[in-house]
């Protein structure tokens, strides 16, 4: 089942996006990116010190990729920082696309979601297409939706974290609660496995920064990001066993050899 | 400019791009905490204590 993933009418072939921060160097961050197969890739906004143009070699960089990009507010800690945020994004990225990011608490950098729906809402009337960081909570989601959104992207763990899935039940909840709308985790995965694991539970892709740039090989990782992802769908579509308490014999049982010696 | 207090001649946002260098480079402007577009910088006046937001793209996750 190696389909694509559609967001805001966009066919993608991958379903893993990629973070472009915190990369070794801009020829690493190259190669990871094109390692991961990753159409979407993540960007931001930032202060710039006159006459450094670091933001501009950047943007070339990016554009030379020939990905898509998807500008966030990361940062922003207030409604009117990630609206104003956005705004300037869409005119500097070319792109109605926003991963609206509002912070509500500095430790777990956890959503502020009642900002993050406010803030949908008015990017969502401004003709912006919203994907929302939130938390896997289910009344939040449909807040979200109704307020705009069409795709929801709820966190594994706390960004930069590398803790995995911390809530199974809760995304396994949100999945289940609403099966047509594309659910991407975005924050907390560290490993391939744990990538592997959000799409076996049928999400529609996955959303990894961190775990690709600050690890040992960037490059490699991020192809093995790709082949989790791929992995992980395909298991999904393949309608994996339950889990079960006590062992069920493998192999077949009629026709063992000696198999009522012992009682004769 | 940017969180820095900052004397400058400028009297439009259009002008100041131009004094701090920015002429072509790709940059998004915010006067106040409000987006100003950049085909609207050069009827947007500055006065005293303006706080100017000027930002370029960089790396994000």
């Amino acid at each position: 089942m190696q389909d694509g993933l559609s967001v805001y009418g966009t066919q993608l072939s991958s379903r893993l996006l990629v973070g472009t921060a915190q990369y070794p160097s801009p020829a690493i961050l190259s190669g990871a990116i094109k390692a991961s197969g990753a159409e979407v890739v993540t960007v931001s906004l930032r202060r710039e010190a006159g006459g450094s143009r670091a933001g501009e070699s950047f943007w070339t960089l990016i554009r030379e990729l020939g990905v898509k990009v998807l500008p966030n507010t990361a940062g922003c800690r207030t409604v009117k920082e990630a609206v104003t945020t956005a705004q300037m994004a869409r005119e500097v990225f070319a792109t109605s696309w926003i991963k609206l990011e509002v912070i509500g608490e500095d430790d777990t950098l956890q959503p502020d979601v009642f900002g993050l729906v406010e803030a949908a809402g008015i990017l969502a009337r401004d003709g912006f297409q919203v994907f929302p960081y939130m938390t896997e909570d289910l009344v939040v989601a449909e807040k979200l939706l109704g307020a705009g959104c069409e795709v929801l992207m709820p966190w594994g763990a706390p960004i930069g974290s590398g803790r995995g899935l911390n809530n199974r039940f809760g995304l396994e909840a949100l999945r289940k609660h609403f099966p047509e709308v594309p659910l991407v985790v975005d924050a907390g995965i560290g490993t391939p496995s744990h990538a592997a694991a959000a799409m076996e539970l049928g999400y529609d892709g996955v959303l990894i920064n961190t775990a690709i740039a600050k690890s040992g090989d960037p490059v490699t990782i991020a192809r093995a990001f790709a082949l989790a992802v791929d992995a992980g769908r395909l298991a999904y579509g393949a309608d994996p066993i339950m889990p079960r308490d006590m062992a069920e014999p493998s192999t077949p049982q009629l026709g063992r050899a000696f198999v009522d010696l012992s009682h004769a | 400019m940017n969180g820095k207090e900052l004397e400058v001649g400028a009297t439009t946002l259009a002008a100041l791009l131009d004094e701090l260098d920015y002429r072509d480079v790709v940059v998004a402007t915010a006067l106040n905490q409000n987006f100003v577009r950049a085909v609207d910088r050069y009827e947007t006046l500055l006065e005293a204590g303006d706080a100017v937001e000027i930002l370029t793209p960089k790396q994000g996750g």
